[in-house]
């Protein structure tokens, strides 16, 4: 089975049947709403800050040619070098090609959602590195052999009793129901690899134009010994990541930890000035940053979508959409979960095979309403769905909706139409009709009335 | 004034009672009601579901239904979302474009008219019951209309207004979503339902009747005892 959406209904259907870690999920980010309105109300206006976040990003979307090549110009002046991926294959290459060259054989990874996008530890493990994920979520998931859960909250839905089996199972660690033990475990774990590693792989959260600075923002301190203690240092990120000035970092910046994670700032925000200068006693001799297309210019080529490209990756879509809470991030089959992954993966990987995800929402709108950036997430899940039909129409959902329309447009076909149904409904319950019976599996219509409202209204008002 | 009714297809099959009701209080307040009896459905099914041509087509009928209205009032966030929000979207750059954006501004929902058209809160009835309120998406994040209901709910004498758990929470109804991905549909009417449970109260209202039939429907296989209601039915006081 390799059809994205049979394996998505497939496993959707699974996670939903699951009561327990659905519950577990709400319960997890129970305590999020709470800190999240908190810290919002910390803001003179959360709103004006929402617009300020916007036209910030949409700024510099909107000259991403002009701002890029700033970046890059300043990037470079500071000793960095830069590479340009149009896809997931070329980044591949090319950090395969700079570990080659290095004679590289340890690599330690900070958290960066572009490498998942790339597929990256899979192809530098079958070239034979050792890789190792350094950020306590990613690490838990690599141990488990499993793609990240959410964006931001990779291993968010495994409890502490797997985490401390999965440690005794690999690192041969005690097992302990202690939040804290556990975190000691992982980083007594992994602070001798950092020293061993010869390369750190990082990913960016914003590309500073005018300075030429890479920012990253963490909560755990990985990224920072990730990104000095080896010789070389390696960032991957998407071309939209750029910003034009520290001032539109200054907004973004408490956006991103206060609508993603509830947080005023995130814990460590740290602006990368590029490799080692002369006469400094520390950080990486080469600083390389890949910036990555892979499918990013074809959607800002689409002027209805294009602010899709705005988004900081806070996770704060994922966080209140009861689509993610129910089915859970890893039924997405997609590197970005929840609103903005289903809006946003027809462009990366074919609208094709991914549109399902886009037909696979309520369109409540509780995901636009929590963006930071203001992206129209809901209403371009509607796009998607034209889009797809525009391309890709199939023939059931023709011949339905072009037989409800002619029947809409025809007010005596329709009455008639409704009467049968009415009088017919339950004949139509016990067969397997489309649509209806998915309905009544467990849920139950009410007893239709003998009469139509319309013709009620005819009796009463004697028209 | 002269109102125009706009009863949503399914109420109009399987809740008259939501129209009928609705049609009761605007004439309780005095106005004059209207149902132009060429109406059909606002063609969001299809529109949701992508096909754009198609829908244009039905909503093309609903233009030359309300052509002439004075102002049209639907029970239904939903619908009044369609043609407020959604058919200036659908007829750009069409040739009926000014006339989508002419009924858009002429079309309310039941309770946004009775609060902000209208300046009443109060139409004067009775509902000795404990009720809480759901929210239909449509109605609170595309009409953003959010203490309007809770206002004219207040007023009602005897009624006592509690709030939910999962207040801004989807039910899961979505359209065709709730056919074509029914368990994710069933799992996010268990949450909401099960909140409303909670509540202890004895009826759901909301102005979202099809929010009500995916409610109603959970609530009616699980054998909850809480009812769903829609708000002209508790102002019209139809529930005992």
């Amino acid at each position: 089975m390799s059809d994205p959406k049979a394996i998505f209904l497939k496993d959707a259907s699974v996670s939903t049947a699951d009561g327990d870690q659905r519950a577990f999920i709400r319960k997890a980010l129970g305590g999020y709403y709470v800190n999240r309105d908190l810290q919002k109300a910390r803001f003179r206006s959360w709103e004006k800050a929402r617009d300020a976040a916007s036209m910030a990003k949409w700024s510099a979307v909107n000259d991403l040619g002009n701002q890029l090549e700033k970046f890059v110009g300043n990037f470079e002046k500071n000793g960095g070098v830069v590479h340009w991926a149009q896809d997931a294959a070329e980044a591949r290459e090319i950090i395969l090609k700079i570990a080659a060259d290095a004679k590289a054989k340890a690599i330690i990874k900070s958290k960066c959602m572009t490498s998942e996008e790339i597929h990256l530890n899979d192809a530098l493990a079958k070239a034979g590195y050792g890789v190792v994920e350094s950020d306590l979520g990613e690490f838990i998931q690599q141990l488990r052999g499993e793609a990240p859960y959410h964006f931001v909250f990779p291993c968010m839905h495994v409890k502490r009793e797997a985490i401390s089996e999965l440690f005794t199972k690999h690192l041969g660690t005690a097992p302990t129901n202690s939040p804290e033990e556990l975190t000691m475990i992982a980083r007594r774990h992994l602070r001798q690899l950092y020293v061993d590693a010869d390369i750190g792989i990082s990913g960016a959260n914003f590309l500073v134009a005018e300075t030429g600075q890479i920012s990253i923002t963490e909560n755990e301190g990985n990224a920072r010994l990730t990104t000095a203690l080896p010789k070389i240092h390696i960032a991957l990120a998407g071309i939209e990541k750029v910003v034009k000035n520290l001032d539109d970092l200054a907004i973004l910046l408490p956006m991103l930890a206060t609508a993603g994670a509830g947080q005023p700032m995130t814990c460590y925000n740290t602006l990368y000035s590029g490799p080692r200068q002369k006469g400094e006693c520390d950080g990486p001799e080469q600083f390389h940053l890949v910036l990555l297309d892979n499918g990013r210019t074809r959607l800002l080529a689409d002027p209805e979508q294009r602010d899709a490209l705005h988004c900081i990756r806070c996770g704060a879509c994922l966080n209140v959409c009861p689509i993610f809470k129910n089915i859970g991030g890893l039924a997405y089959g997609t590197t970005y979960q929840g609103p903005i992954g289903s809006v946003i993966t027809p462009h990366l990987r074919g609208l094709k095979q991914w549109n399902h995800l886009s037909g696979a929402s309520s369109l409540c709108g509780a995901c636009t309403d929590a963006c930071p950036v203001r992206i129209d997430l809901h209403h371009h899940l509607l796009h998607n769905r034209r889009n797809a039909v525009k391309t890709n129409p199939t023939l059931f959902d023709r011949v339905f909706h072009f037989g409800f329309n002619f029947v809409i447009q025809r007010p005596k076909l329709f009455a008639f139409g409704g009467k049968v149904f009415r009088t017919t409904l339950p004949l139509l319950k016990k067969l397997p009709l489309p649509y209806l019976s998915a309905w009544l599996k467990t849920r139950d219509l009410p007893t239709p009335p003998s009469q139509s409202f319309r013709a009620q209204w005819k009796d009463q008002n004697h028209e | 004034m002269r109102i125009s009714l706009f009863v949503p297809c399914f109420v109009d099959q399987l809740t008259p009672q939501v129209g009928l009701a609705t049609a009761q209080v605007l004439r309780r307040l005095g106005h004059t009601v209207e149902f132009r009896s060429e109406q059909t459905c606002c063609g969001q099914p299809s529109f949701n579901s992508g096909q754009w041509d198609v829908a244009r087509e039905g909503a093309r009928h609903a233009l030359k239904v309300f052509r002439g209205s004075e102002v049209v009032v639907g029970p239904s966030g939903s619908c009044v979302a369609m043609m407020r929000n959604f058919y200036p979207q659908l007829f750009k750059g069409q040739p009926e474009e000014a006339e989508a954006n002419d009924l858009a501004q002429r079309t309310f929902e039941f309770a946004e008219f009775l609060v902000k058209k209208l300046g009443v809160t109060d139409v004067g009835t009775k509902f000795s019951h404990k009720v809480t309120y759901h929210d239909g998406c449509h109605a609170l994040r595309e009409l953003r209309l959010k203490e309007e209901p809770r206002q004219l709910l207040r007023a009602v004498k005897g009624l006592e207004l509690i709030e939910t758990e999962e207040g801004e929470s989807c039910c899961g109804f979505g359209g065709l979503f709730s056919a074509k991905f029914p368990m994710i549909s069933t799992a996010m009417v268990q949450v909401k339902g099960g909140a409303l449970v909670r509540t202890g109260a004895e009826f759901v209202v909301s102005s979202d009747p099809s929010c009500l039939l995916q409610i109603g429907g959970w609530l009616s296989r699980e054998g909850k005892p809480i009812r769903p209601l829609h708000l002209s039915q508790v102002l019209a006081n139809e529930a005992s």
